[in-house]
């Protein structure tokens, strides 16, 4: 069952992307995005993964053990970085455009019809 | 668009997509046979080389120092992103923070989780010190941690108000620890160049491999960063909360109904 992570991660893709089109409110919508990416550590940690290693700490195994590809873990780090970054980001403009327009459904949020103050 | 037509859209491209994706991964190494040159090599080298016992770290705080600098750095124009996103906007004024959505009255928080949320805080910061503070030894480091760390605040929030929050952890404290953070870090690389030949090159002393104070200059970067992932995390979180309890409108929505009494 070699193929499995992969076809987890493209489910993923998938599921999220799903979510994201049928989504009816910018906070669910950014969480979908946020369950997308997160098929992207799978890919890297999949893609590093060696049979039988330890993970790559050798703190009480000794040197030389096989272990796992260190170089994709640390690139999953700037991963899940860049990931809290857009979602943080992406949430603040759900707050601001919830204020503009009065909602959060992505389909009500048209340019133009921001809600009117009273005077 | 209606759903219907918005869905067939995204059927059509989410198959070419699917298919697109599998073509891809299909060419990547069967699962469990990666054989990556760099990975080995630095699986073989990295204790030895800089007395780090966690080759993650290694890679992050060391060989790949600078790249981490950056991402640093794109967690910092984050923070700046959502403070000036979620700045005060004309038509809006700050009040006295109130636990309530407009038409929602939030119950008191009870006994329990006051308990639970106080008690926890403190093993919290224990964790996140010992995580940031043993990074390079074992999993663990200054994003981590400094996340760990953030959620001791929020925990006080959770459990006490957002006044006693902010007595915790004020604005200056956290800009500071962020700034500081931000900066260290920078300037650990410089010392590379100062003490060494190459921007992060490690220049202190690197110790025994498996001891807390070793590998050299890695440990100050986890600290570093530590700092400014506690900073920048608690700062966004605040940004978030003060939305949800000191800003608002002085005009109201169209649709608002009746203007409530704050």
């Amino acid at each position: 069952m070699s193929f499995l992570p992969y076809a987890v991660a493209v489910w993923i893709v998938g599921v999220g992307l799903y979510g994201i089109v049928t989504s009816r409110d910018l906070v669910h919508l950014v969480i979908c995005l946020s369950v997308m990416q997160s098929a992207s550590y799978l890919v890297l940690l999949s893609i590093g993964y060696v049979k039988d290693a330890s993970a790559p700490v050798f703190a009480d195994v000794p040197g030389g053990t096989r272990a796992v590809d260190p170089v994709v873990q640390a690139l999953t780090l700037t991963d899940v970085v860049v990931g809290t970054t857009v979602t943080a980001l992406l949430l603040a403009l759900s707050v601001q455009a919830h204020k503009r327009y009065g909602t959060l459904d992505p389909r009500r949020l048209r340019p133009g019809r921001a809600t009117r103050r009273h005077g | 668009m209606s759903d219907r037509v918005r869905l067939t859209v995204f059927g059509v491209s989410l198959a070419g997509l699917l298919a697109l994706l599998v073509w891809g991964l299909a060419g990547l190494p069967d699962f469990g046979d990666f054989q990556g040159a760099y990975g080995q090599l630095l699986n073989r080298v990295a204790v030895p080389e800089r007395s780090t016992t966690d080759v993650v770290t290694a890679v992050n705080f060391d060989y790949r120092g600078f790249d981490t600098l950056g991402e640093e750095f794109i967690l910092f124009a984050a923070v700046i992103g959502v403070a000036s996103i979620l700045r005060t906007l004309r038509g809006e004024r700050i009040r006295r923070p109130d636990d309530d959505a407009a038409g929602r009255h939030v119950p008191e928080t009870s006994l329990l989780v006051r308990v639970t949320g106080l008690g926890l805080v403190a093993p919290t910061i224990l964790v996140g010190i010992y995580i940031v503070a043993h990074g390079h030894q074992t999993p663990g480091g200054g994003f981590q941690g400094g996340v760990i760390l953030a959620t001791a605040l929020l925990l006080i929030y959770l459990s006490a108000d957002y006044m006693t929050m902010r007595a915790v952890g004020p604005t200056w404290l956290i800009e500071l620890a962020e700034g500081l953070g931000a900066a260290g870090f920078a300037l650990i690389g410089v010392g590379g160049l100062v003490f060494g030949t190459a921007f992060f090159e490690n220049f202190l002393g690197k110790g025994t491999p498996g001891e807390l104070p070793s590998a050299g200059t890695i440990p100050l970067s986890n600290t570093a960063v530590g700092l400014a992932v506690t900073g920048g995390f608690v700062f966004m979180l605040s940004e978030f909360l003060q939305q949800a309890l000191t800003h608002r409108r002085v005009h109201h929505h169209r649709r608002g109904g009746a203007r409530r009494a704050s």
